[in-house]
């Protein structure tokens, strides 16, 4: 994709990602990357090899598992943990594990243990002080002005009144004591960058981004895949097999499908631009607490 | 009243559905243009922000109905759409109605991506413009067109243009309140061209809109048949980008990190910041100076042939060669310089004021060092440009000073490359980003520039003249005596065959400094050049005399350093301001008391006296003859 006049706008945003990673192993002294297993955190990884080859990237994968993921990010998780030559870290919150917290019985529950709380005590076990996430500033307001390098105190919790003048190109990552970071290489891509890059650079994301046929429930609006035999069917509910796909991966049971045809990535990729819904919609989460529901989460700590 | 349901003008939905693999290709080649947005909430910024994202199809359609929904509730346009809350991220901004902090926006079009920093317009939020503005190709100024050029408009001119951005966009903003007159517009552009000028933007496009309505936004506006030049999106879709000129500077890298997976490998990453780089050129590492060749460009997707500004890479040298992080590799024939010392424009980002002499963490490129700033030779006023006395800088005040720095850096000036030129400071107890700075030049000469070596050398040249050379500094208020004295002095030192050259204020600037003005910046230059020719002249061997009013200590402390120990003597002619007014010979004080005269030292601009001055001479107890007399008693027993 080189052009021999001017950059492309992909190459730019590889190259400052690219430079981001490489800040933060130089400077940071326990690096990790949080590895969701979605598309973006797929293009965040892949950006990582590119920026320390021939050497695998200098940092493990963490994966903060609420065990309710789809069982195909399962995996192209552990295959891509291989391929790359990196360590693989899954962390569940013990608590939850041990009073089954899960998304039918514990509503935004299961989201605040698994989720957030396990990522805060993941990164206290293993006292990494930069972790890389695959946000971008496209995705929602306070994303927007959430800054490169993302300052946590101690006890995670962001500031958004109080965050560093970020200038150029350069990243000042001195911490106080019992502070982190969260490093976000990929904040300028758009969704529409993610997966053309993913095309032009044979990125392998989860086939569930891809249409096929999978079997279903409709709840509360949103379409809902049945993973597993775990999925409690109500009274009355029968899974249907619908052609269905997803534009964004998080628990099955949270997660809501389209109805899609779009089986190669061209056509995932019209149909994204064709749409006339943001991709976070499919999401629960963000629908909490009005308009304010991610600033809100994030100063509690969620990534 | 904006028509939600206008179809937007950027609709490549056709494309798309039609041929998506062909729109992919031109998406895939398109560049991008990162710019920055100028102005307050009430100019209208986030509502064009907003315009921008909905006629190119960036907002969808929940967002859409949240919006109006919004809009209803906390909105300022009544029951239309307030595009402004689009924007308007964190939740107590929307509250306050303000934005706060820097956001950045995206939107395509056609022919490129964009990348928006959208920063609030208040003084009090100097430091995030001056964020937006460091990564910005371009700068989108607003005005109200009802109101005019602002002194908000100056400052926002005034800080794109201090970081450096070439492309200014004069965007009159509202021409719906003002009937679209041509004549509004007219005036407002030629008032924007007169102070532009002024500070050194030397061209802008000036485009008459309506954000609102969406006159001028992406095509011709029918409501302004008198505007035939291009409209916003057409212009930041063809405007030329830095990254060409970026490319045809020397080679520079930075190197962020040693790539050594294994005892046969060594490679070299970092972020091209200028120039070109292939295999087989000859590199040189600074701040070493040692030289190899490129001997690989390696990739993921493989080796390159060529890697150009703007890429990241991992560059392998055919010797093994030390070279580490905060090192730069540059071109081996055209090396950047390194130095310790250095003139910067300083922009004060923290709560808690500056403090001269303190130690902070300064961090350029990929280098990390211990700085120390001087106190501010001035500070300017960023509505009036003024250059304004100050002993520190506080909160969003922008400067300009001397620093100091442990070791030495790698660098080019700011003016010729941002990578190499921008810097921040860091506190060391708190760890905050407390300034951003821009380096002008180094006050001492670079490590690694070498000295062509001449055979007749200065010792000879003195030897010949049969004296010990030496600078004799005047300085004093205007009126004090300077000239009167040096004349006497350099008379008597010629009756006593001594070799000397007067260099006096007045007759400089007609020759050597005729382009610098009284302005505090054009005052230092002044200085510092007669302090350059000073230096050329006591390596001819000459006693140099100078005769300038060099009000600030810090200018005859850099002078005092270019010379050899002992070789600066700094005469303090001590005359009371009441007694030089008094005499005022040309006239001066009478017309800066009467307001004609700015930045008269004495009046409102200081004179630091000297603290420790080799020579004192108190004007008011003895003869400028007496004066002459004593000093050359002085200086020859």
């Amino acid at each position: 994709m080189a052009d021999a006049k001017t950059l492309t706008h992909l190459e730019r945003l590889e190259a400052e990602s690219i430079h981001i990673m490489r800040e933060v192993v130089a400077e940071a002294e326990r690096p990790v990357m949080l590895y969701s297993v979605g598309k973006d955190s797929a293009v965040m990884l892949h950006l990582a090899r590119k920026a320390f080859y021939p050497s695998p990237p200098p940092f493990p994968l963490l994966h903060v598992d609420t065990t309710w993921k789809f069982r195909a990010m399962y995996e192209l998780r552990d295959r891509m943990a291989k391929e790359s030559g990196m360590e693989l870290l899954v962390y569940h919150n013990p608590e939850a594990q041990e009073r089954g917290i899960n998304p039918f019985d514990h509503g935004a529950l299961h989201t605040d243990m698994w989720k957030t709380e396990g990522l805060k005590q993941a990164l206290d076990l293993y006292g990494f002080d930069a972790a890389f996430g695959g946000a971008r500033r496209d995705e929602e307001k306070s994303r927007a002005k959430e800054r490169i390098f993302s300052f946590r105190t101690a006890s995670h919790s962001w500031d958004p009144k109080n965050q560093r003048p970020e200038l150029w190109n350069l990243y000042n990552a001195k911490k106080n004591k019992g502070e982190s970071i969260r490093v976000f290489p990929i904040s300028n891509w758009t969704e529409l960058d993610i997966w053309q890059y993913i095309q032009l650079n044979d990125v392998p994301i989860v086939p569930l981004y891809f249409a096929e046929e999978r079997p279903t429930v409709e709840r509360d609006g949103m379409l809902l895949m049945v993973d597993d035999e775990r999925f409690p069917l109500k009274p009355g509910e029968e899974p249907v097999m619908r052609s269905i796909r997803f534009r964004t991966l998080g628990c099955y049971p949270l997660t809501g499908a389209v109805e899609s045809k779009a089986s190669t990535l061209s056509e995932v990729i019209q149909e994204t631009l064709l749409t006339t819904t943001s991709e976070r919609q499919g999401r629960a989460i963000d629908k909490d607490a009005g308009g304010a529901g991610m600033e809100k989460k994030k100063q509690e700590g969620y990534f | 009243m904006t028509d939600v349901t206008d179809e937007p003008i950027y609709k490549t939905d056709a494309l798309i559905a039609e041929d998506i693999d062909r729109y992919l290709d031109v998406h895939q080649h398109k560049s991008m243009l990162r710019f920055i947005t100028c102005g307050s909430v009430d100019d209208g910024k986030s509502t064009l922000i907003g315009r921008l994202l909905y006629d190119s199809k960036m907002i969808f359609e929940d967002q859409l109905a949240a919006l109006e929904a919004d809009s209803k509730r906390v909105g300022t346009q009544g029951q239309e759409i307030d595009f402004a809350l689009l924007v308007d991220g964190l939740a107590a901004e929307r509250e306050q109605g303000i934005t706060i902090d820097v956001a950045y926006r995206f939107f395509t079009t056609e022919k490129r991506k964009f990348i928006v920093a959208d920063t609030p317009g208040h003084e009090q939020y100097t430091r995030n413009m001056v964020t937006g503005a460091s990564t910005a190709d371009l700068a989108v100024i607003l005005v109200d067109a009802r109101k005019g050029i602002l002194t908000q408009t100056r400052r926002h001119s005034y800080l794109c243009h201090l970081l450096g951005i070439r492309n200014i966009v004069l965007a009159v903003n509202k021409m719906d309140l003002v009937g679209y007159d041509q004549a509004v517009f007219n005036r407002i552009v030629m008032t924007y061209r007169a102070f532009a000028s002024e500070i050194g933007i030397t061209h802008f496009l000036a485009i008459p809109i309506s954000g609102f309505k969406g006159d001028n936004i992406t095509g011709p506006s029918d409501n302004t048949p008198w505007y035939k030049g291009p409209s916003l999106i057409e212009h930041l879709e063809t405007v030329e980008v830095d990254q060409a000129a970026d490319r045809a500077r020397p080679f520079r890298m930075p190197v962020q990190w040693v790539n050594r997976p294994n005892l046969d490998f060594r490679g070299f990453s970092g972020l091209i910041a200028t120039g070109t780089v292939k295999p087989g050129d000859a590199i040189r590492v600074l701040p070493s100076g040692k030289t190899s060749t490129i001997s690989r460009i390696v990739t993921l997707d493989g080796d390159l042939d060529e890697a150009v500004a703007g890429q990241s890479v991992t560059l392998c040298f055919a010797d093994e060669i030390d070279c580490s992080r905060g090192d730069v590799i540059a071109i081996a024939d055209s090396p950047p310089q390194a130095a310790d010392q250095f003139e910067a424009t300083i922009v004060w980002m923290a709560d808690e004021e500056m403090l001269p002499g303190r130690s902070y963490w300064l961090k350029i490129g990929t280098q990390t060092v211990s700085a120390s700033v001087q106190a501010p030779k001035y500070q300017v006023n960023v509505n009036t440009m003024e250059h304004l006395a100050a002993k520190t800088l506080d909160l969003n005040a922008i400067g300009v000073a001397n620093l100091s720095t442990d070791k030495p850096v790698v660098f080019e000036p700011y003016a010729d490359n941002r990578a190499l030129g921008g810097f921040i400071l860091i506190d060391k107890i708190s760890n905050a980003t407390v300034a951003a700075g821009m380096l002008h030049f180094s006050l001492r000469r670079a490590q690694n520039v070498h000295w062509q070596p001449t055979d007749i050398g200065r010792e000879h040249h003195a030897a010949l003249k049969n004296q010990q050379p030496a600078v004799l500094w005047f300085t004093g208020l205007s009126g004090a005596g300077k000239s009167t004295i040096a004349n006497l002095v350099e008379k008597k030192l010629a009756r006593m065959n001594r070799h000397t050259f007067l260099l006096d204020g007045d007759n400089v600037r007609h020759g050597l400094n005729r382009d610098l003005g009284f302005t505090d910046a054009d005052r230092v230059e002044n200085i510092r050049r007669v302090g350059e020719v000073a230096k050329l002249m006591t390596d001819a061997g000459l006693i140099v005399i100078t005769a300038f009013i060099s009000p600030f200590r810090s200018e005859r402390d850099m002078v005092r350093q270019m010379m050899r120990p002992g070789e600066f003597v700094e005469i303090f002619i001590d005359t009371p301001l009441a007694e030089a007014e008094a005499r005022d010979v040309k006239g001066l004080y009478k017309k800066a008391r009467a307001g004609e005269l700015k930045n008269f030292t004495g009046i409102d601009s200081p004179y630091e006296a000297p603290e420790n001055p080799e020579i004192r001479i108190d004007t008011t107890g003895m003869s400028a003859e007496e004066a002459a007399e004593a000093i050359v008693a002085r200086l020859i027993p």
